[in-house]
Formats: structure tokens, C-alpha cells, sequence
């Protein structure tokens, strides 16, 4: 038996909508007859691609004057949940989504499942498999209560799969007022530019971490990308310490990989780093510390200093092109 | 300027967490420690406090067991006061609960600012502090790297996936912060031992009045998740780049 109804919360990117979007929406698609996707700051076209994963409409918000988008949708979620009684909600692991779901939990008393890998249905109910621990242990779960329940879903747990529907048709909304809530504005927007292959798609991805020691040493792990066609990451020790922005994360609060090969470099392995690449094909690590915990994970690990290994694979890469 | 800072009290992130076979429930015994990521919030509370001339840093937290020892790191580090939540029935409890607790214990004095971190390392739901700003009605901010207060009011610099957003809100408002907002300080010996005879007021969930708090989750099962086995490890002599090189080849990426 399947659901009737679930909203996806999908967020925009500079092509349209975000790849984890459309990964929702496939998912959606395979426990309900009715997916209907929740927007903002995209345009009617966006209604193709969404119908083709499975959406019949999408809602997009119009008019936020800065006001921050999760606070937005959730606001607008709130206003028709009652009427249009959706049996679930799903929100990609992302600042937005956490703080849309966050919201529409507090305000209407609804309780959010995070960290969400797979999801299934049985009987009727929807069961969550939720990491926890930097995903050492799969904990499944289901709400007791009735009403919507929040799932809030890490990125690449479901494989996005256009099936060729007819586009979504668009309904434009206009915010409104939204109270306190809508007192935090945006007054500017800031880009930092990164070049190469995108983080969560790069089929190789070489990040660093405290262990390249100062900021210049991140020049080795942006040519070392560079001649393997791949991007460069980093873990948030760096991200914090500003060696690099905060685009280049990779982990729990970061992107989420898993790219054919991970190259780990000076990267001990926190597991906020862990659950954000562990799911690559083949991992190498190269850390001083023998006892780092990215070894226990490593398809490949070298016990030595980057600063002495690096440069020498560098070479060895170029000398064969 | 009175800032009301969110912190948790969690197991020592060095021994692997482990969850109750019966109950489901965090096991939580052993020593608490200071959450590293709050160290931030608190940190921030405390420079924005110093920069208005005046105030206090009164610390929230709850724990199902009366534990303090984290709470009074967060004191050495200089913070005033502490309200500390405690009772039983909030073992187990999921994020809507623990930020209901929250949001009451706050709500028992004046507050300019509420400060919380993004999320624990422990439990990383990532959910709290927003929805202890809708249960307060007050505007939230989230992934600050850098916060000011002028004028009375708050101005975040917030991470995206791009870059970053200037964002602004009127107090009161809260606002979580990244681990890059400011470097944290060591308690000085002096604020260790001053930290002794701090306010820390335990109050069970009776005295916060939120009305009966229930779990509307309910965990089916745990288990393991696959492991990925660990490979081959080899202490670099000088020539281990060539086994980089030829691991790279095997899988044809060069």
C-alpha cells in the first residue's frame, strides 16, 4: 500500500534545481501517487525536470526580500498543511533544509527524523534508516503520532532517475508576512568562485586537512586534483581555520562524496569528516599518525608525511603525461 | 546585553558511542566533557558581552542525570551562570523535546541573544537551535561565521554553499554558530577555581511547566552498518608514492 501524498522541499542551483533535489523527488515518487515540490528562486522552467523525477506541482515561493528561504517555505508549508494533509515531507541535509524542517517541526508540533540514508515502507508506514555515529551503526526508525512526519535526508541516498513524466505544472505563491521569524534578512550575498569539476560529482576528489600544516600547503592538494581531473576538498578543520572556503567541505556539515577514488591528505578522520566520504569507491589516506582513525577506512593507507609524499606523487603523475 | 548559550554535555567523542540494546537510548554513563562545538558559542557569547559593556552569559543545558562537569568547563571558560535541566524522563528524548526544555529553561529570564552551535558532535540532528527560536518566536540565523552586534542588531556573516550571506535581524534573535566564528579560550586556573562557586540552578521538568513531553519516534532497530574493511598500510621509506601511483593505475584512473 502506498503513501498518497508527500512534499519535497527542492532547493535551487545554478542549473535549476539541486542534484539532492531531484534525488527526493525520485524517492518520493516510489512511496506515494502524488509528489508535490516546494521552491524558491527558480523559474517556471524547472517544472520539466521536475515532473520528469516524478513531481505533479511544484510551489514556488516568490517575494522573499531576504528573508532566509527555510524560514520562507516552512512558512508556507505551515499555511496549507492542514488542508492539503500530506503524509510526509522531505527535506534535503542541507542549512536550508534542516532550518525549513526545524521550523515547520516547532510550529505545528511535528516531529523530524535526521541523518536519513534509506527509507522504506511497510504496512503502510514509512521506516527511516538513519546514521548515527558518523555511520557506524544504522539505526531504523518510524514515528508513533500521527500527522506529517519531518524526514530530513542526507544527500546521495537515493539515485535521482528522470522517468519521463510530464512536466509539473507551477503554482507561484506570494510569502507574505511570516512575523518574527522573517526579521532575519539577507542584505547581501557573497561568492566565492572555485574552479574544476564539482566536489559531489568529481569522480576523484583529493582533500587536505590540518595535517598539510599551513594554508600554502593546500597548492599541493589543488595540483594533485588538478592533474587527476578530479576536485579538491578539504575537511572542516581547514574550512574553520580559513584556509579554504566553506565550498570545499566535505563531510557532515559539508558535501557529501563518493567519487571513484578519495584521496585523503593530512585528514585524521573525524567521523563528521568520515560520513561525508565514506562512501567512495576506493580510498587512499596518507597521515603521519598511524593510529588515525582514516586508516581503519582506507583501501590504501600511507603512514608518512604529505609534505614528503606529495610532491613525489606529483611528480611521478606528471612525468607520465 | 544578556546572552542565553545552548550547550550540551556528551560522552567523550574519543570511545565510540554505543546505544542501549533495550531501550534504544544513548548510553550515557561515564564522565560528560563540554561539547567542543559549544566551546564556540560560548566563546562569542562571552567577546560580544565584554564588546556591550556589561551583561551576563547564563548557560542552557539539559541531561537526564544531574551531570555538571561539562558546565563548569564552559564556567572556567568565564561564563556567569548555568541552568541546568535534569530529570529522568528526558532520556531518550528527540530534538522537538530537548529544544521544548530548552526553550522553557530560557525563557525563565531576560535575554538578548540565544547562542547555540550548528549541531552536537554527538547527536548531529542539526535541528535544535531553529527550533528553539520558532517555540521562543524569535528570528534564527544558523551557520554564522562571524557575528556582530551594533545598534541592537545582530549582523551574521552565514556560510552557503557558495559563499557567504551578510544577514541581519533586530534582537532578540539567535543565532548558531560554526567552529570558524572565533577561537575558543582555555580556562584560565583562576576561572577553573571560580568556576566552583558559580550559580548552576537544576531544575526537573515540573518546575519548567512545558506541560507533559513525549517522544513521537520510536527506534525499531539498530545494527552495524557495513563496515568497509581497512586495505593495505604501508609506512612511508620515500618511495610509497610509487604504490599511490600504481593503486591509481589499478583502478584506471591514471
Amino acid at each position: 500500500m502506498s503513501l498518497s501524498k508527500i512534499w519535497v522541499f527542492v532547493e535551487p542551483s545554478e542549473s535549476g534545481v539541486s542534484t539532492t533535489s531531484l534525488e527526493l523527488i525520485t524517492a518520493a515518487s516510489g512511496f506515494a501517487s502524488t509528489v508535490e515540490a516546494f521552491s524558491y528562486g527558480v523559474g517556471s522552467e524547472v517544472g520539466q525536470i521536475l515532473g520528469e523525477h516524478g513531481a505533479s506541482k511544484v510551489v514556488v515561493a516568490n517575494g522573499l526580500n531576504g528573508v532566509l528561504a527555510g524560514t520562507a517555505i516552512a512558512s508556507i508549508m505551515a499555511k496549507r498543511i492542514s488542508a492539503e494533509a500530506p503524509d510526509a515531507i522531505f527535506f534535503g541535509s542541507t542549512a536550508e533544509g534542516r532550518d525549513a524542517a526545524a521550523r515547520l517541526s516547532a510550529k505545528l508540533d511535528l516531529p523530524v527524523l535526521t541523518n536519513v540514508v534509506n527509507l522504506s515502507l511497510e504496512g503502510g508506514v514509512l521506516l527511516s534508516e538513519n546514521a548515527v555515529f558518523g555511520g557506524s551503526e544504522v539505526v531504523s526508525a518510524r514515528f508513533k503520532s500521527s500527522g506529517p512526519g519531518l524526514y530530513v535526508i542526507r544527500a546521495k541516498s537515493f539515485a535521482p532517475e528522470a522517468r519521463g513524466g510530464s512536466a509539473a505544472s507551477v503554482e507561484e505563491v506570494a510569502v507574505g508576512d511570516i512575523g518574527s521569524a522573517g526579521k532575519a534578512k539577507i542584505v547581501q550575498s557573497h561568492v566565492e568562485a572555485r574552479s574544476g569539476p564539482k566536489l559531489d560529482e568529481a569522480p576523484v576528489v583529493v582533500s587536505g586537512g590540518r595535517g598539510l600544516g599551513q594554508q600554502d600547503s593546500y597548492q599541493m592538494i589543488e595540483e594533485l586534483a588538478r592533474l587527476l581531473n578530479g576536485a579538491p576538498g578539504a575537511s572542516r578543520a581547514i574550512v574553520d581555520a580559513g584556509w579554504v572556503p566553506y565550498a570545499y567541505q566535505v563531510g557532515q556539515t559539508g558535501k557529501t562524496v563518493k567519487p571513484t577514488v578519495y584521496i585523503a591528505c593530512g585528514i585524521s578522520g573525524a567521523t563528521q569528516h568520515m560520513v561525508g566520504m565514506k562512501g567512495a569507491k576506493n580510498i587512499i589516506a596518507i597521515n603521519k599518525d598511524a593510529d588515525a582513525p582514516i586508516f581503519t577506512i582506507a583501501d590504501l593507507g600511507i603512514v608518512g608525511d604529505v609534505h614528503k609524499v606529495l610532491p613525489k606523487l606529483i611528480e611521478a603523475i606528471k612525468s607520465r603525461s | 546585553m544578556n546572552i542565553a548559550v545552548c550547550v550540551k554535555q556528551i560522552p567523550d567523542q574519543s570511545v565510540p558511542g554505543k546505544l542501549d540494546p533495550g531501550t534504544h537510548n544513548l548510553v550515557r554513563d561515564g564522565k560528560l566533557i563540554l561539547d567542543d562545538s559549544d566551546s564556540y558559542g560560548v566563546e562569542m557569547a562571552l567577546q560580544l558581552v565584554d564588546r556591550a559593556g556589561g551583561g551576563e552569559v547564563t548557560l542552557i543545558s539539559m541531561a537526564p542525570n544531574g551531570e555538571v562537569s561539562g558546565i563548569r568547563t564552559a564556567l572556567a571558560m568565564g561564563a556567569d551562570r548555568a541552568v541546568l535541566v535534569s530529570d529522568p524522563s528526558l532520556a531518550g528524548s528527540d530534538a522537538l523535546t530537548t529544544a521544548k526544555v530548552l526553550a522553557a529553561a530560557i525563557r525563565r529570564n531576560p535575554f538578548d541573544l540565544v547562542m547555540a552551535a550548528t549541531e552536537s558532535t554527538d547527536g548531529y540532528t542539526g535541528t535544535v537551535p531553529v527550533q528553539v527560536a520558532e517555540l521562543l518566536d524569535i528570528p534564527s540565523v544558523t551557520f554564522a561565521k562571524k557575528v556582530e552586534i551594533e545598534n541592537g542588531i545582530l549582523k551574521v556573516q552565514r556560510q552557503t554553499e557558495s559563499g557567504y550571506d551578510e544577514v541581519e535581524c533586530p534582537l532578540p534573535a539567535l543565532v548558531s554558530v560554526t567552529a570558524g566564528v572565533v577561537e575558543p579560550r582555555y580556562p584560565s586556573f583562576k576561572g577553573i577555581m571560580a568556576a566552583k562557586s558559580k550559580p548552576v540552578d537544576v531544575l526537573d521538568v515540573a518546575a519548567l511547566g512545558t506541560g507533559p513531553l513525549t517522544t513521537s519516534q520510536e527506534i525499531v532497530s539498530v545494527r552495524a552498518a557495513e563496515e568497509r574493511a581497512s586495505g593495505t598500510v604501508v609506512v612511508d621509506e620515500g618511495d610509497a608514492f610509487q604504490q599511490v601511483v600504481e593503486f591509481l593505475e589499478a583502478i584506471k584512473v591514471i
